[in-house]
């Protein structure tokens, strides 16, 4: 234990007069003691309202339950403070020392010999930019380089686990759920591939995808390809869940929000597209930035979002509100949060860091790194629980240290950096149980077992009317006739089978509009006729006349 | 100049990278509680419930065993509450027998020819200690919890005393029969009867008259006093509800709650508290099995078979976790009281997942997906129709109801509770 987080004991305190205190043990209060801030981090929210509940009975249990989540919420924050085993990292500058001014070599001076040791450059030239990613306990890294090398990496002891090249272009790679699946977005499909290299699937159906990214409750693989269609596909069945058309382009930007699950694409005009995957219209559309979008990052607690543009801003985001934040500076060809919110920018050969220090979310410098001339950084990915920033660039990938960036504390059943095969397997099992539908994915996910307020029954819209009939149009055009014999199989005749079943599909829909738009039109003449006065009202016409 | 001060997390605290001798076996576990590294809690909580509920239906099944003896119906039980296995049961030919439940296997027994003559058996255990004759016929027997005293039922309620041969107590009030009666766990002094006259009736030994009596609408067969809150008992009749009655210090009594199995043909033969007085089981002429909640409404479960016909006498085990039913063909059924609890010695690990999968399925229950699993329940087909028809007639009513008081004066017809409607008079 860090000794900062002992107590401090009185130990007979002499007073101003010379008397001595006596002795005082420490309460079971002091020793129990957190603030009300440690508490609310666990609060997970307010309390409920609970006086506007009128049954005595259901008010009564309800306040055992809010005392009940006070007390477990007391206990985890009593256990922060005296059961993790390891404090955060932290950057200290002296006087008028920036903490952007102090450079790598510096850091590796002042830290201990295994911490230094993450601070590396790998330099292949030859393979082009890579990507990076990092399994979600950060034990594991995949690195695709541009001219389709692919390789595995265990960083607890660097060792390659598996590299292979397949000769052609690899534009992004994702682990799915552990380290045993990568998938890799080659030049026209998306592969599959096992630890060992074998290639288990060729998902043709994405197309040439650019960017891709694993929903890790819901087991959902999500791409955008080259047109800019969204594909979400369930890597337990196989099964394609959905696809769709975004509408506007090319785009080559994509993230996945941790806190809900919504993928988010930027695009080239500046618009920024939230996901989901069962609707097919976007359910957040946001105009971040006067030119395209070029980099996207989301902090892991779901309510701040980072753009950059090719305007030269970065723009933080308040997702609650949809509302701008704060706007620095810049250019920013990829983005990234760190778990403790630290958020890493890099553009060219330079990478910035910035953070939140005062609690505001006003985020200022807090370092910064500039590699060699040459090096075009492609990404930037921070290590989960390591104060360690991974960056993937055109001669290879390079690894800094940034203190203060990952938790220092990881919960083995979430997240365990230290795992057996054993606690892997069972892992896999657990979550596989625990899998989210598809249609868990929402904006808030708290609203999950919450009332529903009464809605209006929306009338569809023209656009969802008309693709209404076009789908049941579709559904008829698919049904196969059945092929006839002895001559009662005239290609007329199927024409004519194929028109009448095109339009009993279309009736019911075209009918349902009729009526509703007769029933308008009622509408409309009753309001009309209660304008009169009531002794005129005998003279008014049902029907309009000339 | 002090030096400057940096830090890096500490990569090898308490032997993460090398496991200390001796826990290579079970790895360290470590905890932290912060909601940022566990998003999407609530849809998680959901599927587990989903699971859970599922996980239920799988392993729902109450049925033990069956205890096989009797030569004709089983029409009443009795259990000692200093004795877990043993029940008794007593058929309608006069046969009495013990029954050592956990082996379904007859401990004792009294065959007929000995109830009737009381000389000429060679077994001496067969023989009662006490013949008692009265001269109307008896309807039903309890005895005090707490005390040398206890009572019959036939023509009025007779109070005896172990060692006198004529009753010490009689009761009676009006002329009808009294078919059952019952002691009151916590106060030995109060008993309930209820008679033929379609009336309940409370009595106190220490007092000369009896205390209370309530005509129902319907007749009660039984009735049964809540073990945990004595001054509440519940009596089962022969219309589709049931009762549950509080009698407060002043003796007054009130209808409280109305259990609903919502059929028409269900006459509730006899009723028993579970011992924790969170349930009861009843016993129904419609040949099933139902347990209820103490405060009302739907049975939480019911029991049925094809073999098992119409079931006379339901009694809870005293460690709450079974039922047993003595019915009409001459079995005695052993069922679980929770259809999908694991019987036996449970593994700390396991009864906390239990525990959890069980909160994890409450607190999601009025979802609709979790409510269609948990409430799913295979009916025999005279039960569910009836209760279709039950619940069709039900509306039908009330809708006539409705529609008179609309087209009425406002005011002319005053609600009626469903208390009033079942209670017709106090006295």
């Amino acid at each position: 234990f860090s000794s900062s987080k002992l107590l401090n004991f009185q130990m007979g305190v002499r007073q101003e007069n010379g008397t001595p205190r006596k002795l005082a043990p420490v309460t079971e209060e002091e020793i129990a003691d957190v603030t009300d801030n440690e508490v609310r981090k666990y609060l997970r929210g307010e309390g409920a309202n609970l006086e506007v509940i009128q049954d005595k009975k259901l008010k009564g249990q309800l306040a055992v339950r809010e005392e009940l989540y006070g007390k477990s919420a007391k206990a985890a924050a009593k256990a922060e403070k005296w059961l993790m085993p390891t404090e955060g990292g932290y950057l200290d500058a002296e006087g008028i020392e920036k903490t952007w001014r102090i450079k790598q070599d510096t850091i590796a001076r002042e830290v201990d010999i295994s911490s230094s040791k993450k601070q590396y450059d790998i330099v292949l030239p030859d393979f082009g930019p890579y990507t990076l990613d990092f399994t979600s306990s950060g034990r594991y890294m995949a690195a695709a380089g541009h001219k389709g090398h692919l390789a595995i990496i265990d960083l607890q002891n660097l060792g390659v686990i598996k590299e292979l090249q397949v000769r052609e272009a690899v534009r992004d790679v994702v682990f799915l759920h552990n380290e045993l699946f990568f998938a890799a977005a080659q030049n026209k499909y998306l592969y599959i591939y096992n630890r060992d290299g074998t290639e288990l699937h060729c998902l043709k159906e994405h197309g040439a995808v650019l960017k891709l990214q694993f929903l890790k409750n819901h087991f959902l693989l999500a791409s955008i390809n080259n047109f800019g269609q969204l594909h979400y596909q369930d890597v337990t069945t196989g099964e394609m869940i959905n696809n769709y058309r975004t509408g506007l382009g090319r785009s080559d930007v994509l993230q996945v929000n941790p806190f809900n699950g919504v993928i988010a694409s930027g695009h080239s005009g500046g618009t920024v597209n939230m996901w989901k995957p069962t609707s097919a219209a976007p359910l957040v559309k946001m105009l971040c930035h006067h030119g395209p979008v070029t980099g996207l990052a989301f902090h892991p607690n779901g309510h701040l979002m980072a753009t950059a543009g090719m305007d030269r801003k970065i723009k933080l985001w308040d997702l609650r509100k949809f509302q701008v934040l704060q706007t620095l500076p810049g250019h920013a060809k990829t983005l990234d949060f760190s778990q403790k919110g630290l958020l890493a920018t890099a553009t060219g050969s330079f990478i910035q860091v910035l953070g939140d220090f005062s609690g505001s979310q006003n985020y200022s410098r807090y370092m910064g790194h500039s590699m060699a001339k040459g090096y075009q950084i492609q990404k930037v990915s921070f290590r989960p629980y390591e104060d360690v920033l991974g960056i993937g660039h055109s001669m290879g990938w390079s690894s800094i240290l940034i203190p203060g960036a990952g938790e220092p504390n990881f919960d083995s059943w979430v997240a365990n950096p230290f795992e057996t095969s054993k606690q892997r397997r069972e892992k896999e099992v657990r979550s596989l149980l625990d899998k989210l539908p598809a249609e868990a994915i929402m904006l808030d996910p708290s609203k999950i077992g919450t009332v529903r307020s009464a809605r209006k029954k929306e009338k569809p819209t023209k656009q969802e009317r008309e693709a209404e009939i076009e789908a049941a149009v579709a559904a008829a055009k698919s049904v196969s006739l059945k092929k006839k014999t002895k001559g009662r199989n005239k290609p007329s005749k199927l024409v004519k089978k194929r028109q009448q079943g095109i339009e009993r599909a279309k009736r019911p829909l075209l009918e349902q509009q009729m009526e509703e738009e007769l029933s308008k039109r009622k509408k409309r003449k009753m309001s009309e006729d209660n304008q009169l006065p009531t002794s005129l009202q005998r003279f008014a016409r049902k029907t309009a006349t000339a | 100049m002090k030096p400057k001060k940096k830090k890096v997390t500490d990569p090898n605290p308490k032997g993460w990278l090398q496991p200390e001798a001796g826990r290579k076996k079970y790895p360290r576990v470590f905890h932290n509680f912060d909601p940022n590294l566990r998003t999407q809690e609530k849809a998680v909580e959901y599927v587990r419930a989903l699971n859970a509920a599922k996980l239920e239906k799988i392993f729902a099944r109450p049925f033990i065993g069956a205890m096989d003896g009797h030569r004709d119906s089983v029409s009443c039980m009795a259990k000692n509450p200093n004795h877990l296995k043993g029940i008794f049961s007593g058929s309608m030919d006069g046969d009495i027998r013990l029954w050592d439940i956990a082996s379904s296997v007859r401990l004792w027994s009294v065959p007929i020819a000995a109830a009737m003559e009381s000389d000429g058996i060679s077994d001496s255990s067969n023989k009662p200690l006490a013949v008692h004759v009265s001269k109307n016929a008896f309807w039903a027997a309890d005895h005090q919890w707490d005390g040398d005293l206890f009572a019959t039922a036939g023509a009025q309620v007779d109070i005896w005393d172990h060692n006198r041969s004529q009753p010490v107590k009689s009761f009676e009030w009006g002329s009808d029969t009294v078919i059952s009666v019952r002691f009151n766990p916590g106060e030995p002094n109060i008993l309930a009867t209820s008679a033929s006259d379609r009336s309940i009736t409370v009595y106190d030994l220490r007092m000369d008259s009896p205390a209370r009596k309530l005509i129902m609408r319907t007749r009660t067969n039984s009735i049964s006093w809540n073990p945990m809150e004595p001054m509440n008992f519940t009596a089962s009749s022969t219309s589709y509800a049931y009762r549950q009655m509080k009698i407060a210090i002043a003796i007054a009594m009130m209808l409280e709650n109305w259990m609903k199995p919502n059929v028409s043909t269900k006459i509730m033969l006899d009723i028993d508290y579970s011992p924790t007085g969170r349930e009861f089981v009843t016993g129904s002429y419609d040949r099933t099995v139902r347990i209820f909640q103490y405060n009302g409404g739907h049975s939480r479960e019911i029991y049925h078979t094809k073999r098992m016909q119409r079931v006379f006498c339901v009694k809870f085990s005293w460690d709450a976790s079974y039922v047993i039913s003595g019915s009409d063909d001459t079995n005695l059924r052993l069922w679980k009281a929770k259809a999908s609890e694991q019987l036996g010695v449970i593994l700390p690990r396991e009864r906390k997942k239990h525990e959890y999968m069980e909160a994890v399925k409450n607190r999601y229950k009025h979802l609709p997906e979790v409510k269609r699993i948990t409430r799913h329940r295979h009916l025999p087909k005279p039960v569910y129709k009836a209760s279709a028809l039950r619940r069709i007639m039900a509306a039908a009513e009330r809708r006539k109801e409705d529609r008179r008081r609309a087209h009425s004066t406002p005011g002319s017809m005053p609600k009626e509770s469903m208390v009033e409607d079942e209670l017709r008079k106090i006295s």
